[in-house]
């Protein structure tokens, strides 16, 4: 007997207008792991991640959380499984009206009705996890930095403790130095609460450092997944040229030549 | 091009814009009723859309009643009806210009502040952030808002009502030397609780209208500063032509014989 898998996605296509984003898309998240896709720009990564949470809808195919289809589900229903996950967006997505403290705590007193004093505390502990002292906390975020906003939004993914994390391009903008720190973190933080892990990225030295396993994304398509350990030896020419970062190869990008 | 083509297109722009606007609306109006109730953050809102647009609505009135009474005086005179000035400033400021003034300034002031704020959650993700946080955005941002007007609106055309009155007794009594006891006891005479009634529930309609299209065009801004801008100046623009537009129909209903 097979476990269930924490995610499904089952056939799923996305149109925006006559643009088909997501093609088909078929893509397994075991319990436990942790999954990068990998793939360039608009092919559909961060479309994926919101079908998932609901926050878009897909125009065909099943998708399963827990082996429930959410697509399926109320909107009560589907508020109640959204407490299952966290998320760390690209551009951190902190509430810029709140400071630190209750951007980190807002998961607890809105989702969960958590007493502030409380949540308060939850939250002065997890900054802590990220590398932040409590004088951080009382901060708004337009007086951070780049990479101390990812941190703070990596203490909002994990605060309420979710079964299922997804960091939509975790490393982006930062400084090779700062993305390894979040990296560090990210395979901590997943360790910590034994969640699992659902990541976008085409950053490849974040891939190899946060994947159990890795998917490859083009035009809407899964066209590889395998292990972290087989992604060098994929025998897929799409993969290889990602990873390796070649202009030439199989993927076409639609630029003018001068 | 086709010109067919070109008309078929805008057609089909507006009824997807209407049909957006009515599944919004609809949306907004079934949240307000369903917990969980923001109270924090509706009494923030009453603060933010009530109690900071009093001074200018206020001095929107007071001019207004002031202006209101210059010019009745004139048009008035011209055919021995001086008289008339108290009676008009008062039928004209409780069933009009009071609301629809307040709901103008109003609609400029906090229409445009709420699709800013919106528009700006929207293109930086943190509406989508609400939602992945277990906090259905309705909920949290546009009931807020929209309960907020609607109950503040009226409260600030009550208050708009007797400042443009006031406009009204101290231009005819200061500067057109009415007698001021005979001006109060003609405005007594013929206002009645309906004139300002009838202002009041058309205050809570542009209530809802204003803080409807605030929300409306900041949850639908995309493009960045661009699109942020766009929704801002498209919340004033629909939300004064549909005070303009809604105060008709109600005058119309309300008033008809």
């Amino acid at each position: 007997m097979t476990d269930t898998p924490k995610i499904e996605l089952k056939n799923v296509t996305k149109r925006f207008g006559s643009k088909v984003v997501l093609d088909n898309l078929s893509l397994t998240v075991p319990k436990g792991k942790s999954l990068v896709v990998i793939g360039g720009s608009g092919t559909g990564k961060s479309v994926m991640l919101k079908c998932v949470l609901g926050i878009l809808r897909p125009e065909k195919g099943e998708i399963y959380v827990d082996g429930e289809n959410v697509l399926k589900m109320s909107t009560t229903e589907r508020e109640q499984s959204l407490r299952k996950f966290g998320m760390l967006f690209q551009g951190a997505a902190l509430f810029d009206s709140l400071p630190v403290w209750q951007n980190v705590a807002f998961g607890l007193i809105q989702g969960r009705k958590m007493r502030r004093k409380e949540a308060k505390d939850i939250a002065i502990d997890k900054l802590g996890k990220v590398g932040l002292g409590p004088e951080v906390g009382e901060l708004y975020p337009a007086e951070l930095s780049g990479g101390m906003q990812k941190r703070v939004a990596l203490a909002r993914a994990i605060a309420t403790e979710p079964e299922i994390i997804f960091f939509d391009e975790p490393t982006t903008g930062l400084d090779p130095i700062m993305a390894d720190v979040i990296n560090d973190l990210i395979v901590a933080s997943v360790k910590d609460l034994g969640a699992t892990a659902l990541s976008i990225t085409h950053d490849m030295a974040s891939a190899r450092k946060i994947a159990d396993e890795i998917a490859m994304i083009y035009k809407g398509k899964i066209i590889w997944a395998g292990p972290r350990a087989d992604i060098d030896s994929s025998g897929n020419d799409y993969v290889d040229q990602f990873i390796h970062g070649r202009a030439d190869g199989p993927i076409k990008m639609d630029v003018l030549k001068p | 091009m086709n010109f067919f083509a070109i008309i078929g297109r805008v057609v089909l722009a507006l009824l997807g814009e209407i049909g957006r606007l009515a599944l919004f609306t609809w949306s907004s109006v079934s949240h307000i009723f369903r917990p969980p109730f923001f109270w924090r953050l509706l009494g923030q809102q009453m603060m933010r859309i009530g109690y900071f647009s009093l001074p200018v609505v206020a001095l929107t009135a007071f001019f207004t009643g002031g202006a209101l009474a210059l010019q009745i005086y004139y048009g008035g005179s011209t055919i021995n009806s001086e008289s008339i000035v108290a009676t008009i400033v008062a039928l004209g400021i409780t069933r009009e210009l009071g609301p629809v003034m307040a709901g103008l300034m109003v609609a400029g002031r906090v229409s445009a502040a709420i699709a800013a704020e919106l528009g700006t959650m929207k293109v930086t993700e943190q509406i989508d952030a609400l939602t992945t946080l277990s906090t259905n955005p309705y909920k949290y941002l546009v009931v807020p808002r929209v309960v907020a007007a609607v109950i503040t609106l009226p409260l600030l055309v009550f208050i708009a009502d007797v400042i443009g009155v006031m406009g009204g007794f101290i231009v005819s009594t200061a500067s057109l030397h009415f007698n001021p006891a005979v001006y109060v006891q003609n405005t007594i005479n013929f206002l009645k609780a309906d004139d300002v009634t009838s202002g009041l529930i058309k205050a809570a309609v542009f209530g809802f209208v204003i803080a409807l299209m605030g929300c409306f065009q900041g949850f639908n801004s995309k493009g960045g500063a661009q699109g942020v801008g766009r929704a801002t100046t498209n919340a004033v623009v629909t939300a004064s032509i549909l005070i303009l537009a809604s105060n008709y129909v109600m005058t119309s209903l309300l008033f008809a014989k």
